[in-house]
C-alpha cells in the first residue's frame, strides 16, 4: 500500500491524519476526524458512506477547496510528494485542474448555466496551458469526443441545459481531464443520473483512468458502484474511516459491523419473494455532540460496554485490510458479542 | 420622485449588517457553505438595535410632549439671533428668522410622527386586508384588484399628490391621508405575496384537509403569518414617508409655515448654506437618525419574523 | 410569441388608463384655462366663452379625452395654456436634460456598485465587508434632497469645486455642462449605489456558495475571472430588474433634484405647470412620464430573457 519515503514516491496521494473542523454556533463540528489514505497511480480507491459521513468534506479538504470562514483543516496531504495543507490559494491554483481535478455530483449545478459548454473547457486550457483560441477549441472538441459525446463540433456551442443529464456529466469529466491531471476525484458522479446512464459514466471514468494512468478517488454512498470498479475501498462513518482494504477482501470478509450492515441492505435477486428489506437501524450521529467511544455503537448490533467507553482505532488484520472495531464480524469475539446482545435482547438488528 | 415603494428586500437583505444584527441561526455542519455574517451571538438583539429603539422612543415622546416641554417658542422670530450657531440661549442654534432650532426640531417631530404613523397605518390596514383577501381568495377578484394596483403603481403619483394638494389645500390631515391612500397598492402587493407564500405551506393545506372553513384558516393560520412581515415592512415604510414629507417641503408643498416640519427646516436652510450650515445639518441629522433607526429596527424584525427566515 | 403580444396589449391598456385618469384628474383642478390664456384683462365673458368654445372645454369629459388622445397619437400634445408653446416641443427641450442627469447617475451608481458589491461578497464577513455594508445601510437613510444639500455644502460652498445651481447646455459647453450635471447626478447616484451594492452582494454571496463556483476554483482559474466571468452574471438578475425599473423612472424621477439645483428638466416642468394650472402641459408631461415607465418595463422584461439563456431557449429557469 505505501512505499518508503526514500524512493521516488509512486504514491500519488498520501493523506495522513486529515482533520477538518467547523466552528458553528452550536459547537465545533468535527467533519473529518483523522483520516489517512493512500492512492497510487493507476488505481481507484472508493470511499463509501452515508450522507453526513464526511466523505464530501474529506475530498474537498484534501484538495484545499474548503473555503468556509470558520473551518480549520489540519494534517498532511501530499500530492506527488508536494504538501497541500496550508497552501495559499494562489499556490493551489497551480495544482487545481492541472495536477488534481474534481468531478462533481450534479452537473446541472456544477456547470455554469450561463456559459457555453465549450467555453467552460477552453478557459481551463487557455489559462493553464496557454493555448490560443483555435487550438483550445480544437482540443475541446477532441475532449468531448473522447468522453463519448456525439457531434462534438456542434455540442461545443451548447449551453448545459440543452444537454441531457448524462451528457452534462460527460462534459464535467471532459473539463476535469482537460489539462491532464494525475489525480481525479469523483464525488458521487452518478448519483444525479439515471441508472442506465450510471454504468456508462462509470465505464468512461474507468477507461480514462487507465488510458491516462491516473489515480482516482470514487466517492459514493452506493456499494454497487464500488463493487466492480475499485481496487480498494474505505468505509466512512461520522468522519472516520472504520474499515479499509482491498475491495474483494472487504466485500467477502467484512470486519466492521457498519460495513456488514451496508452490505445486508442490498436486496438480492436470489432472495425469495417478500424477503424483508433490511436497514441499518438508527440515524447518523450529531457531529457536534459525539458520545465517547465508537461512533457507531448506538446502532451496532454487537456493541458492548467497552465500545461505549473506548474508541477503536484502525488495526491491520495483516493483509492490508484494516478495521476499527473491538468485536469484528466473523471473529469469535464478534460472534460472542452478538450472542450476548441477543440474549439480552439488545440487538437492534432486523432478523434475517 | 422616488416611488412610494420602500426598498423592501433590499434594505437589509444581506446578512452581516451593522454590529449587533444577528445572523440567522445554526446552519448545518459538514458543508462547505461560507458563513456570511459574523458568528451570531444567539438570539440576542445587539446594542445597536436598542439604541435605535431608544431614539425612536425619544422622537415619539418629543412628538407627544412637545407642548409641555420647557422649550422656547418655535414660532417666535428673533431677528437678532438670526442664523446664530449653537449657544446657551439656542442650544441648537437659530434659523433664518431667528427661531430656536431645538424647539422647532422637537415640535417638528409631531409632523413627522403623525404623517408617518397615519399614512402607514392607512396603507397597512387597507392594503394589508385587501392583499391578504386577494392572495387567499384568488380568482377574478384577484385579477381585477391586482390590475387596479398595477395601474395605480404606474401612475405618476407625484401628479396626483400635487394636483390634490393644489385643489384641496395643504394640511397635515390631507397630506397624511393622501400618502396613506397612495401607499395602499404597495401593501396590497406585499400582503398578497406573503399570503400566497403562506397559503401554500403544509400547515394550511393540513388545516384545509382537516375540514377547517376558509374563514378559520384565514384568521388562524394565514393572518398571523402575514401580519408580522407586513408590520416590519411598515416600520421601514414609515421612514419613506418621513422622507416624502421632506421632498414635499422642497417643492413647497408640505404643511404650510409657520408650522415647523423637519422637511421645511431642511428645505429653507438651503439658502443659508454658506453662513449657517447648522441650519441644514441639524434637522438633517434628526431625520437621518430617525429613518436609519426605522430601517434598522424594521429590518431586524423582518429578518427575525419572516416566514422563510424563521426556518419553518 | 404570445407572451410578448400580451405584454404589448397590457402596455397600451395601461397607457390609456393612466392618461385618462390624469385627464380626469387635471380637469378637476380649479381655475379656468380660458381665463389663463386670455389673461385677466382680456377675460371678458364673451371672450372666455369663445375660447372655451374653441378649445371645446364645455364638451363632456370623455369626448375631450378622445379628441386629445387622437391628437396625442400623432404627436400633437396641444399647446401650453400659459405660453402657447407646443407641449411636445417644451418636453423635447427638457427631456435631454433629465435624461442626462438620470443616465449619468445610473452610470456612476453601477460603476461603483458592481466592483464594490462583488468585493464585499467575496470578502463576506471580513472587516472591509462590514464597513461597506454598514456604510451603505447608512446611505440608504439619506434621501436625495438631503444628499443634494450635503453635496452642495461640501462641494459648492466649502470647496467651491462645483456650481450649486444653473445649467449649461451640452452643446454650448460640454465641460461646464458636466460640472453642472455632476452634483445633481451624484445626489441621485448615492442612494442608487447603496441599493445596488447591497443587492449584488446578497445575490453574489448566494452564488459563491454554489457548486459551479467550487468547480471553477477546482479548475484553478484566477479569482477575478471566477468573480466577474462566472459569478457576476448569475448574480445580476435582481440587480438588473431593479436597474430596469430605475431606468423607467428616470424621466419623472428627478423632480426634487431638478428643483434644488434649478435645472430645466422634465420633472420641474411638471411641478411648475401644475402650480400654474397649465393643464395641457400637465397632461402631456404626465403622459410622457407614464409612457416611459411602462415602455421601459416592457423592454426590460425582454432584455431579461436575453440575459438568461435558459429563458431564451424556452426552458423554465432551474436550480434557483
Amino acid at each position: 500500500m505505501t512505499t518508503t519515503e526514500t524512493e521516488p514516491a509512486p504514491t500519488l496521494l498520501r493523506v495522513r491524519d486529515l482533520r477538518t473542523t467547523f466552528d458553528t454556533p452550536r459547537g465545533t463540528v468535527v467533519a473529518v476526524d483523522g483520516v489517512s489514505l493512500d492512492v497510487d497511480r493507476g488505481e481507484t480507491v472508493g470511499i463509501v458512506g452515508e450522507s453526513g459521513s464526511g466523505k464530501t468534506v474529506l475530498s474537498r479538504s484534501a484538495l484545499g477547496l474548503v473555503t468556509a470562514r470558520h473551518a480549520t483543516v489540519t494534517g498532511s496531504v501530499r500530492l506527488e510528494g508536494e504538501e497541500l495543507v496550508g497552501r495559499s490559494p494562489r499556490e493551489m491554483r497551480r495544482i487545481w485542474g492541472v495536477k488534481a481535478a474534481m468531478v462533481f455530483q450534479d452537473p446541472m449545478t456544477a456547470l455554469n448555466a450561463t456559459m457555453r459548454v465549450g467555453d467552460q473547457i477552453t478557459e481551463s486550457l487557455r489559462h493553464h496551458l496557454d493555448m490560443g483560441r483555435r487550438e483550445a477549441r480544437a482540443t475541446a472538441v477532441a475532449l468531448l469526443r473522447s468522453v463519448g459525446i456525439p457531434e462534438p463540433e456542434r455540442r461545443v456551442r451548447a449551453y448545459p441545459h440543452q444537454l441531457s443529464g448524462g451528457m452534462r456529466q460527460r462534459v464535467t469529466i471532459a473539463i476535469a481531464l482537460a489539462c491532464g491531471p494525475r489525480l481525479l476525484v469523483a464525488d458521487e458522479p452518478t448519483t444525479a443520473l439515471d441508472v442506465t446512464i450510471q454504468k456508462q459514466i462509470l465505464d468512461l471514468l474507468d477507461h480514462q483512468r487507465r488510458e491516462r494512468a491516473m489515480g482516482m478517488v470514487l466517492i459514493t454512498h452506493d456499494l454497487g458502484v464500488v463493487a466492480g470498479r475499485t481496487d480498494r475501498v474505505a468505509v466512512m462513518y461520522a468522519g472516520r474511516i472504520v474499515e479499509h482494504g482491498p475491495t474483494r477482501a472487504l466485500f467477502h470478509e467484512r470486519r466492521h459491523h457498519y460495513t456488514d450492515g451496508l452490505l445486508r441492505c442490498i436486496p438480492r435477486l436470489s432472495n425469495p419473494g417478500h424477503t424483508r428489506l433490511q436497514a441499518v437501524p438508527g440515524r447518523p450521529p450529531d457531529l457536534v455532540d459525539l458520545p465517547p467511544g465508537c461512533p457507531f455503537a448506538p446502532r451496532c448490533p454487537a456493541a458492548q460496554d467497552r465500545c461505549r467507553e473506548e474508541t477503536p482505532t484502525l488495526t491491520d488484520a495483516g493483509d492490508g485490510h484494516q478495521h476499527a472495531c473491538f468485536f469484528p464480524v466473523g471473529t469469535p469475539e464478534g460472534e460472542e458479542a452478538l450472542a450476548r446482545n441477543r440474549r439480552r435482547d439488545r440487538t437492534a438488528e432486523v432478523a434475517v | 420622485m422616488a416611488a412610494l415603494q420602500p426598498l423592501d428586500d433590499v434594505v437589509g437583505d444581506a446578512t452581516g449588517t451593522a454590529e449587533g444584527a444577528p445572523a440567522d441561526g445554526a446552519t448545518a455542519a459538514g458543508t462547505t457553505a461560507a458563513r456570511t455574517g459574523r458568528r451570531p451571538r444567539g438570539r440576542r438583539l445587539g446594542v445597536a438595535f436598542w439604541l435605535a429603539v431608544a431614539w425612536l422612543v425619544l422622537v415619539l415622546l418629543a412628538a407627544l410632549t412637545a407642548e409641555w416641554l420647557p422649550l422656547a417658542d418655535p414660532y417666535l422670530p428673533d431677528v437678532s439671533a438670526k442664523l446664530e450657531g449653537p449657544s446657551a440661549e439656542h442650544p441648537l442654534g437659530a434659523d433664518g428668522l431667528g427661531r430656536d432650532q431645538l424647539s422647532r426640531l422637537v415640535h417638528g417631530a409631531r409632523v413627522s410622527v403623525t404623517v408617518s404613523l397615519s399614512a402607514v397605518g392607512i396603507g397597512m390596514l387597507v392594503g394589508g386586508v385587501l392583499g391578504t383577501a386577494v392572495g387567499y381568495l384568488r380568482g377574478l377578484f384577484e385579477t381585477v384588484v391586482m390590475a387596479v394596483v398595477d395601474v395605480m403603481l404606474a401612475f405618476p403619483s407625484l401628479v396626483l399628490l400635487l394636483a390634490v394638494l393644489a385643489y384641496v389645500g395643504r394640511s397635515l390631515t390631507v397630506i397624511s391621508l393622501l400618502i396613506g391612500v397612495l401607499s395602499i397598492p404597495v401593501y396590497t402587493r406585499v400582503a398578497r405575496a406573503n399570503t400566497l407564500a403562506v397559503a401554500q405551506r403544509e400547515f394550511v393545506l393540513a388545516a384545509h384537509t382537516l375540514g377547517a372553513t376558509r374563514r378559520r384558516i384565514l384568521f388562524r393560520e394565514i393572518v398571523p403569518n402575514v401580519v408580522l412581515p407586513v408590520l416590519a415592512f411598515g416600520l421601514v415604510a414609515m421612514g419613506v414617508v418621513i422622507v416624502l414629507e421632506g421632498s414635499l417641503a422642497v417643492l413647497g408643498l408640505s404643511v404650510p409655515p409657520p408650522e415647523p416640519t423637519w422637511g421645511d427646516m431642511i428645505a429653507t436652510s438651503k439658502t443659508h448654506l454658506d453662513d449657517a450650515p447648522h441650519a441644514a445639518l441639524i434637522p438633517s441629522a434628526a431625520m437621518f437618525l430617525t429613518v436609519l433607526s426605522l430601517n434598522f429596527v424594521g429590518d431586524t424584525l423582518r429578518r427575525r419574523l419572516d416566514v422563510k427566515d424563521a426556518g419553518l | 410569441m404570445p407572451l410578448v403580444l400580451r405584454r404589448a396589449v397590457a402596455l397600451v391598456v395601461t397607457l390609456l388608463v393612466v392618461s385618462f385618469l390624469t385627464f380626469g384628474l387635471t380637469s378637476l383642478l380649479p381655475g379656468d384655462p380660458a381665463v389663463q390664456i386670455l389673461g385677466a384683462e382680456a377675460a371678458t365673458e364673451e371672450n372666455v366663452a369663445a375660447v372655451r368654445e374653441e378649445l371645446r372645454l364645455d364638451d363632456p369629459l370623455l369626448a375631450r379625452y378622445v379628441h386629445w388622445l387622437g391628437d396625442a397619437v400623432t404627436g400633437d400634445l396641444g399647446r401650453s395654456y400659459r405660453t402657447n408653446q407646443p407641449v411636445a416641443e417644451a418636453i423635447a427641450e427638457r427631456l435631454p436634460v433629465t435624461l442626462e442627469i438620470g443616465l449619468l447617475a445610473l452610470a456612476i451608481a453601477l460603476a461603483v456598485a458592481v466592483p464594490l458589491g462583488t468585493f464585499s461578497a467575496f470578502r463576506a464577513g471580513g472587516l472591509a465587508d462590514r464597513v461597506i455594508t454598514s456604510t451603505t445601510f447608512g446611505v440608504l437613510a439619506v434621501p436625495s434632497f438631503m444628499m443634494a444639500i450635503l453635496l452642495i455644502l461640501v462641494f459648492a460652498e466649502t470647496l467651491r469645486w462645483l456650481p450649486a445651481t444653473g445649467w449649461t447646455r451640452l452643446t454650448d459647453d460640454p465641460v461646464e455642462n458636466l460640472r453642472g450635471a455632476l452634483l445633481p447626478a451624484l445626489s441621485l447616484a448615492m442612494g442608487e449605489l447603496a441599493v445596488y451594492t447591497r443587492l449584488l452582494r446578497s445575490d453574489m454571496i448566494t452564488t459563491l456558495q454554489q457548486d459551479s463556483i467550487t468547480m471553477a476554483r477546482a479548475k484553478g482559474l484566477p479569482t477575478w475571472r471566477i468573480l466577474f466571468r462566472h459569478a457576476l452574471r448569475p448574480s445580476s438578475f435582481s440587480l438588473m430588474t431593479v436597474v430596469g425599473v430605475q431606468i423607467g423612472t428616470i424621466v419623472g424621477g428627478a423632480v426634487i433634484v431638478e428643483t434644488l439645483f434649478a435645472v430645466p428638466g422634465v420633472g420641474r416642468l411638471l411641478v411648475d405647470s401644475i402650480s400654474q394650472r397649465d393643464l395641457m402641459m400637465v397632461q402631456g408631461v404626465a403622459l410622457v412620464i407614464a409612457a416611459s415607465v411602462v415602455v421601459v418595463n416592457f423592454a426590460v422584461d425582454l432584455l431579461y430573457s436575453l440575459l438568461d439563456p435558459r429563458i431564451r431557449h424556452g426552458r423554465a429557469a432551474t436550480a434557483r
